[in-house]
């Protein structure tokens, strides 16, 4: 397993589509590279090796079946995020006719900037950031504003676990610590109150935080940062 | 016991069922067999205490997976006896058997 821990540390969670879905995709396909990833969707058991694994043979058998060929090679990278792990498959890139890939949305678009020449496929839909609850079990957790506020809220955030992502107490809807959106989901600004009230910061809810500035969020355009300290 | 069982059942021995991995029921198919049982110990006396629960568990999943392949999920079952059991052995491999026949062999077989 990778130190991914000593990154930043958020998970992204995707799932994998459908059978059928990746199937229809592959129509016009018989050689296929099948790049997994070992971070953030190992961790959520989207498309790590394990996952390439069954999806390679999922895909075989169903060819099989309709007596068609498929020659998959099933390779899992350390990264798809980054240059030089993506570099690793080069050598072998041209035997095949198409890449399918089961990383995060950013991981199969950094392959398909590298490789130009392929048409390289998403096999998994790419989610949320957030953690493991339990083994088999993720839940969302951070919403990648760009301008975090949890020291006010004792940990909590208000963009991501309120379904409204209000930021001065909860709504009307709040009914019993669950969100009127589905009875399953706890009441982001519930679990604030109570974790401040844990702390002893009630204090804290009195401050009015003010109309957010969306700027810092994907609301103002794709994001780039920039640390020029680091830049060779 | 001397038990005589169908000859087209073949015996791959696992410490426990625990061991049975989802990858190595579907690369079993891939290999062209019909059918794939699992036999672990009775539930609560599995010797390593949850294994033939996990097992039970993923041969739910690969149920679900071998229904979108197209195979069929009545190709994979999960059994439980005792190893003290020679009959109920017998009966399964029977059972399995006649059930495998049923359904015919495998669509993914590859044609020679």
């Amino acid at each position: 397993m990778t130190l991914n821990y000593l990154w930043e540390a958020r998970m992204i969670v995707a799932n994998r589509k459908s059978l059928e879905e990746i199937l229809n995709m592959l129509k016009p396909y018989k050689k296929v590279l099948l790049l997994g990833c070992n971070e953030c969707v190992t961790v959520c058991a989207a498309g790590g090796e394990r996952e390439v694994g069954v999806l390679a043979s999922e895909l075989r058998l169903s060819r099989s079946k309709e007596g068609q060929e498929i020659e998959i090679r099933e390779q899992t990278l350390e990264r798809q995020c980054d240059h030089e792990y993506i570099d690793q498959v080069r050598p072998f890139v041209g035997d095949y006719e198409v890449i399918l890939s089961m990383a995060c949305g950013a991981g199969i678009q950094y392959v398909a900037e590298k490789y130009r020449t392929k048409s390289v496929l998403p096999a998994v839909n790419t989610s949320f950031l957030g953690v493991t609850l339990e083994q088999g079990v993720w839940s969302e957790r951070c919403q990648g504003c760009g301008e975090c506020v949890l020291h006010l809220t004792g940990g909590i955030c208000p963009i991501a676990r309120c379904a409204k992502s209000l930021l001065n107490g909860p709504c009307g809807g709040s009914s019993n610590g669950k969100c009127e959106v589905d009875k399953e989901l706890d009441c982001g600004w519930q679990l604030i109150i109570d974790r401040l009230k844990e702390l002893g910061q009630m204090d804290r809810y009195e401050e009015i935080i003010p109309v957010k500035d969306w700027t810092t969020s994907r609301d103002g355009g794709p994001r780039k940062r920039i640390r020029e300290d680091l830049k060779l | 016991m001397r038990l005589s069982y169908p000859a087209n059942v073949k015996i791959v021995k696992v410490p426990c069922t625990g061991r049975v991995d989802i990858l190595l029921m579907l690369r079993a198919f891939e290999s062209g067999v019909d059918g794939v049982y699992l036999a672990g110990c009775l539930e609560g006396e599995c010797h390593f205490l949850r294994g033939n629960l996990r097992a039970k568990k993923r041969v739910q999943y690969v149920k679900t997976l071998l229904d979108e392949v197209g195979l069929g999920s009545g190709r994979l079952e999960m059994y439980n006896m005792s190893s003290a059991q020679g009959q109920r052995f017998a009966e399964v491999a029977r059972e399995m058997t006649e059930k495998i026949r049923v359904l015919g062999p495998s669509p993914a077989k590859k044609k020679k």
